[in-house]
């Protein structure tokens, strides 16, 4: 079972943002959704977890149907889902082990010292070992984004979503958050939807990239697949030709 | 044009009075939220310390500062009013009774819907815009719960306690300036204090100040809740929590009074 978004319409007011928006992610893949910004990559990502729901259309995840949940119902997939903000989402009050922890308290058959024994061994998956008790204020942009991961994958889940994890970064931070997408993927053994404009980063992280274009996916394919692709929207938007897409309406 | 520019008041009217009643009904939805989420005690409880310091013991200082001053003034005043027709002693009647029935919980609950409502709204705001509340939602905890039951629950417990404080203080300031700057006595003021004294009027107190706290508070979350854009939100909601529950505790104010006395 993976996630499948059928059919999934979302208007906020006048502002239609998805259009029958329709995506199966196959178990184990990393799929990248990539568009133009203001196109609702992040609002399809957040119909995942049920953090919007559908105006019409079915949102799946793990065989359940989030769109129609209640919220103790929507708590449970929750569990199974790590969510890795675009600005991060730290917890300004909490330090960064407290932040990684937040989601194990949750889990009443871990201990304290089982807790923080997790803690410890994700801030070193992300390399940020000796963090515990700093404040999200006392890190740069880079190790927010890698304690936020930290905290996505604290409580093991199956399924992983990332938005723009890598905007407002340097190349080289980029390549990081970039091979720790890959190496928690390889380790856990995750599903992950990386939501990213960046072009060369959904090359290096995705097994398909999809285009969201006007509240459809217009494209879906492998790296090699977009790239030889004629469309001259998706011309447009990978090789940042915006004369394309105007040519194209 | 002309008949438009007549129009746009009413409409300007209409609009207010839509917007105002769909935010009492959002505001009634989470309270019904907040009453579900008593029950989460695994979520809100370990939580609930570190809010009464914040909300109750924070809030001591400016509490007392504004009650000490406020019963120094009542005394002068009540002196300077009564001088040669009313006897002396009635000045701790009007401080007492002034203190207890009506400045100890006004000024201490304005006070606090500055200091309180606005730091609930203004954290719970920026939390909103950051997504820290939906990062909390998807890692299956009820942000209400979470963030708005310890709140209310810590200003229904410590806004009358910091209340009886002020007004304990207040009177206290009355009865010191009475002594020295009044040439009263102490036995003289107290029998000001205990001439019309009722037990009543301290129950009143504590109920008046349970309504400041959850005014305070819910009004705080609902806005910080309800944040919508970057830094102008958050200033847009923290400066409504300020107008809006300073507003409800006047009104609420001469609701108590005609109910209650």
């Amino acid at each position: 079972m993976s996630i499948l978004l059928k059919d999934v319409h979302k208007a906020f007011g006048s502002n239609r943002v998805l259009k029958g928006f329709s995506l199966e992610v196959q178990p184990g893949e990393t799929l990248a959704i990539v568009g133009q910004s203001g196109t609702g990559k992040s609002v399809a990502l957040k119909h995942v977890v049920g953090l919007l729901r559908p105006d019409s259309g079915e949102v799946w995840v793990d065989g359940k149907n989030v769109g129609d949940m209640d919220l103790e119902g929507l708590y449970e997939v929750r569990r199974n889902v790590g969510y890795v903000f675009q600005f991060a989402a730290l917890f300004d009050s909490l330090t960064i082990g407290e932040n990684v922890g937040l989601g194990l308290r949750r889990m009443p058959e871990l201990t304290d010292e089982a807790i923080s024994r997790r803690v410890r061994e994700c801030l070193a998956l992300v390399e940020l070992e000796g963090y515990e008790s700093r404040y999200p204020s006392q890190l740069s942009g880079g190790q927010k984004k890698r304690a936020g991961l930290a905290r996505a994958i604290a409580t093991r889940p199956e399924y992983l979503l990332y938005d723009e994890p890598t905007t407002g970064l340097d190349p080289v931070t980029t390549t990081v958050i970039d091979r720790l997408i890959i190496r928690t993927r390889e380790e856990l053994e995750v599903t992950s939807v990386v939501i990213t404009h960046d072009m060369e980063s959904a090359y290096r992280v995705a097994d398909r990239v999809g285009m969201l274009h006007d509240g459809v996916i217009r494209f879906l394919g492998t790296p090699d697949e977009i790239q030889a692709c004629p469309d001259p929207i998706v011309k447009g938007f990978i090789e940042g030709k915006p004369e394309l897409l105007e040519g194209a309406g | 044009m002309r008949l438009n520019i007549l129009l746009d008041p009413f409409r300007w009217l209409g609009r207010t009075a839509v917007d105002t009643a769909a935010q009492i009904g959002q505001w009634g939805g989470l309270g019904l939220q907040t009453l579900r989420g008593i029950q989460r005690v695994d979520i809100w409880g370990r939580l609930l310390l570190g809010q009464l310091a914040k909300i109750g013991v924070d809030s001591v200082p400016i509490a007392l500062f504004i009650a000490s001053f406020t019963g120094v003034v009542m005394a002068l005043q009540a002196s300077y009013t009564f001088t040669g027709a009313v006897p002396l002693y009635f000045v701790g009647t009007l401080v007492g009774k002034t203190m207890i029935l009506e400045l100890g919980p006004v000024l201490t609950g304005l006070a606090l819907s500055g200091r309180v409502g606005a730091n609930i709204a203004a954290e719970l705001g920026t939390m909103r815009v950051t997504e820290q509340i939906d990062a909390l939602e998807t890692l299956a905890y009820d942000p209400v719960a979470y963030l708005v039951v310890p709140r209310v629950l810590a200003g229904l417990i410590m806004v009358p306690v910091v209340v009886i404080l002020a007004t304990a203080i207040g009177i206290t300031a009355g009865w010191g300036t009475s002594l020295y700057l009044l040439d009263m006595s102490t036995p003289e003021f107290m029998k000001g204090l205990r001439l019309f004294f009722d037990d009543w009027d301290v129950k009143f107190a504590v109920i008046k100040s349970l309504s400041f706290g959850l005014t305070i508070t819910s009004i705080g979350c609902f806005f910080g809740f309800t944040t919508r854009g970057g830094a102008e939100g958050v200033g847009l909601s923290t400066t409504r929590a300020v107008v809006v529950s300073s507003m409800v505790i006047l009104v609420l104010d001469a609701f108590w009074a005609a109910t209650l006395l």
